[in-house]
């Protein structure tokens, strides 16, 4: 590692943060719509695109410009749209797409209150479900969850990291906060950056959505020699269009099959004081910092409790969370949600231990008091 | 001179036949049309590629032996225009119908034209959603019956072709599939221009709006199309005489003086490379 350059000392919001490591991942097109609070991250990317020879198109509406990002991915380029909750709404169709079609690019979604317009210069986490199941059918999707500044680079870079190393769409959660915190922000001088696999098959061989061992087929880009063909109905390993019950089957059970063979090497949790917890608190985005400030106070009033914050939300860290509901005597949920994720944490703990979920959403921020009070509650 | 044959064959994917389209349907004279004005521009096959939407129309690129994309309903132009950018050297074709291209992709239609992005939009018109079974499309003409317009359409229909002409497209053509010969040439112009290009072709169905509208017969749509088709010259000189079921066909725009989108990003690019850190 080299040390001879003075490292780069920022002081930025997570937005800005997003497109600095957009940017440090490889992105060449940037596809996006207005809309409040995500779009510093578009007036970034369309100052810095152009100059390294990148591209940035502000679309008409938001399903234009996610459908942008497809092409451009498929023409060969690492592409990144972002948006907030009712665009994230419009482009559900589009992100099934992408899954069904196994093109990688990444999708911001910096959260805020809903449904409808709701509150658009408000924080919330109430989009996570979406996030997993917005697009219609079953399909397997990686979201991630970072809780600061820094972190939105590090994972905005690991999003499109693993976008391309599995072939699919990768949405990053951000948050209203976390979007418009400033923060002091050391720049990594490199990061590692990972690239779809291209074919080593001539032509006249490739098969596009071949059944590989690892489930990820090599992907070629258009131009380059390999005519083949892309639809989103449901298709055989040429990539046709197919009605067979078996190959229909097979596709099915390959797309769910690259993830959860990948599971390990997606989930990432952080654990603050895990080891001896008797009270756990499950947090992410936003809320972790308050969860995490809760639990600190937590064990400097001599209470045993701990953080899980899972970095990675979908695949769901339902082990970790199982592995701890066998040793402590109750987890919280803090969200700025209504139980979307407290369900979830249930789900994960399978009775071992009861859950608490504590939602907030009047488009403010829990506060590290709140759910001080809560550990305590469970410590008595 | 001998007129050189067109191997169709070579651009086939002949595995994929038959075609989904039914008797009587005109998409496959607009197909055979289109890989002869490739074939007159000696494109490479792996210099081009074809988006599609959803619809009858939009399956065209399943049986074409190019890079072809099959998307959502509505949206090719939005996945087109991002390939495009990325790879502004490759021919884009994009094959629509009216519906996917004027109703739900209404939007990116006239966006697309507006920026005058270099990409060639084939649409083909058949007045009715054909894949869903005949319901009442944008260009369904008023009065003309349709599974959702059982009494008769009491819209007005879009003029497609003057749609696209407002908002910016640089050339603008149509056609009926009762021209095969003068599709194929207005194609191979939509192709060589550089710009938003919109080739509006009619073509019948004879399945889902034929049957509902007294015109069950495939050879007698045709006819009628025949009938109907006004070259753009002529339709000048009979000014008001014009009958109002005129198909006005030929050349409408071609306006080379406009900047093609990909064209000034470049120069964007060029302007700012080593300039901005």
């Amino acid at each position: 590692m080299s040390t001879s350059t003075k490292p780069k000392v920022r002081v930025m919001s997570g937005n800005e943060a997003c497109a600095e490591g957009a940017l440090a991942a490889g992105i060449r097109f940037f596809g996006g719509y207005p809309i409040t609070p995500s779009s510093e991250i578009a007036e970034v990317l369309c100052y810095r695109l152009p100059a390294i020879g990148g591209r940035f198109i502000q679309m008409e509406d938001e399903i234009g410009a996610m459908g942008s990002i497809i092409g451009a991915s498929l023409a060969g380029a690492k592409s990144m749209t972002a948006t907030s909750g009712p665009g994230f709404s419009l482009k559900q169709e589009n992100i099934g797409y992408a899954c069904m079609t196994e093109v990688p690019c990444v999708i911001v979604n910096v959260m805020r209150g809903g449904p409808s317009t709701g509150l658009p210069t408000m924080a919330a986490q109430g989009d996570v479900m979406q996030a997993k199941w917005g697009t219609h059918g079953d399909h397997p999707i990686i979201t991630l969850t970072p809780n600061s500044v820094p972190e939105t680079y590090e994972l905005t870079v690991r999003a499109f990291n693993l976008s391309e190393k599995y072939r699919v769409p990768v949405i990053l959660l951000l948050d209203e906060i976390l979007g418009h915190t400033e923060e002091k922000f050391v720049i990594p001088e490199s990061v590692e950056i990972v690239d779809r696999i291209k074919p080593s098959d001539p032509p006249e061989t490739y098969l596009p959505y071949k059944h590989t061992e690892s489930g990820v087929p090599p992907m070629a880009s258009f131009g380059e020699g390999y005519r083949y063909h892309v639809t989103g109905l449901a298709h055989d390993e040429t990539g046709f269009p197919t009605n067979n019950p078996a190959e229909i089957g097979k596709l099915a059970e390959r797309l769910r099959r690259k993830l959860d063979d990948a599971r390990d090497d997606i989930v990432d949790v952080q654990r603050v004081e895990c080891d001896d917890a008797e009270v756990l608190v499950f947090a992410y985005g936003c809320t972790a910092r308050s969860a995490n400030q809760a639990v600190l106070e937590a064990r400097s009033r001599g209470l045993k409790a701990g953080l899980l914050r899972p970095r990675t939300m979908w695949p769901f860290p339902d082990r970790e969370i199982h592995a701890l509901a066998q040793q402590v005597k109750q987890i919280i949920v803090p969200e700025l949600a209504d139980g979307q994720i407290a369900h979830e944490v249930e789900w994960a703990a399978k009775g071992a231990c009861p859950v608490k979920g504590f939602g907030r959403i009047d488009g403010q921020p829990i506060r590290p008091v709140q759910i001080l009070e809560l550990i305590e509650e469970a410590s008595r | 001179m001998a007129k050189k044959l067109v191997n169709y064959d070579s651009y086939l994917r002949l595995d994929k036949f038959p075609l989904i389209w039914c008797p009587g349907c005109g998409d496959g004279i607009v197909l055979k049309a289109i890989l002869r004005a490739v074939d007159r521009m000696e494109i490479d096959k792996n210099d081009v590629c074809m988006v599609s939407g959803i619809g009858c129309s939009s399956r065209t690129p399943g049986y074409v032996d190019f890079n072809t994309l099959h998307t959502t309903h509505g949206r090719a132009l939005a996945f087109a225009t991002g390939v495009k950018m990325v790879r502004p050297d490759l021919h884009v074709v994009l094959v629509t119908g009216d519906g996917d291209a004027t109703a739900i992709g209404g939007n990116h239609f006239i966006h697309a034209a507006r920026r005058n992005i270099d990409i060639t939009v084939l649409l083909y018109n058949n007045w009715i959603y054909g894949m869903t079974g005949g319901q009442a499309s944008p260009a369904t003409p008023s009065g003309d019956r349709a599974s959702t317009a059982p009494f008769g359409s009491i819209e007005p229909n879009f003029d497609i072709a003057g749609l696209a002409a407002a908002a910016g497209a640089s050339f603008v053509a149509r056609e009926t599939v009762a021209k095969p010969a003068s599709m194929d040439k207005l194609i191979e112009k939509a192709m060589k221009n550089k710009g938003f290009s919109l080739v509006e072709l009619f073509t019948p169905c004879p399945t889902t709006y034929g049957r509902r509208n007294k015109m069950a017969n495939p050879v007698d749509m045709v006819e009628d199309l025949k009938r109907r088709s006004v070259t753009v010259a002529k339709a000048e000189r009979l000014g008001s005489d014009l009958p109002e079921d005129a198909i006005v066909t030929g050349v409408i725009v071609e306006d080379d003086t406009r900047p093609e989108y990909t064209d000034r990003y470049a120069k964007l690019i060029q302007q700012l490379s080593g300039a901005v850190k």
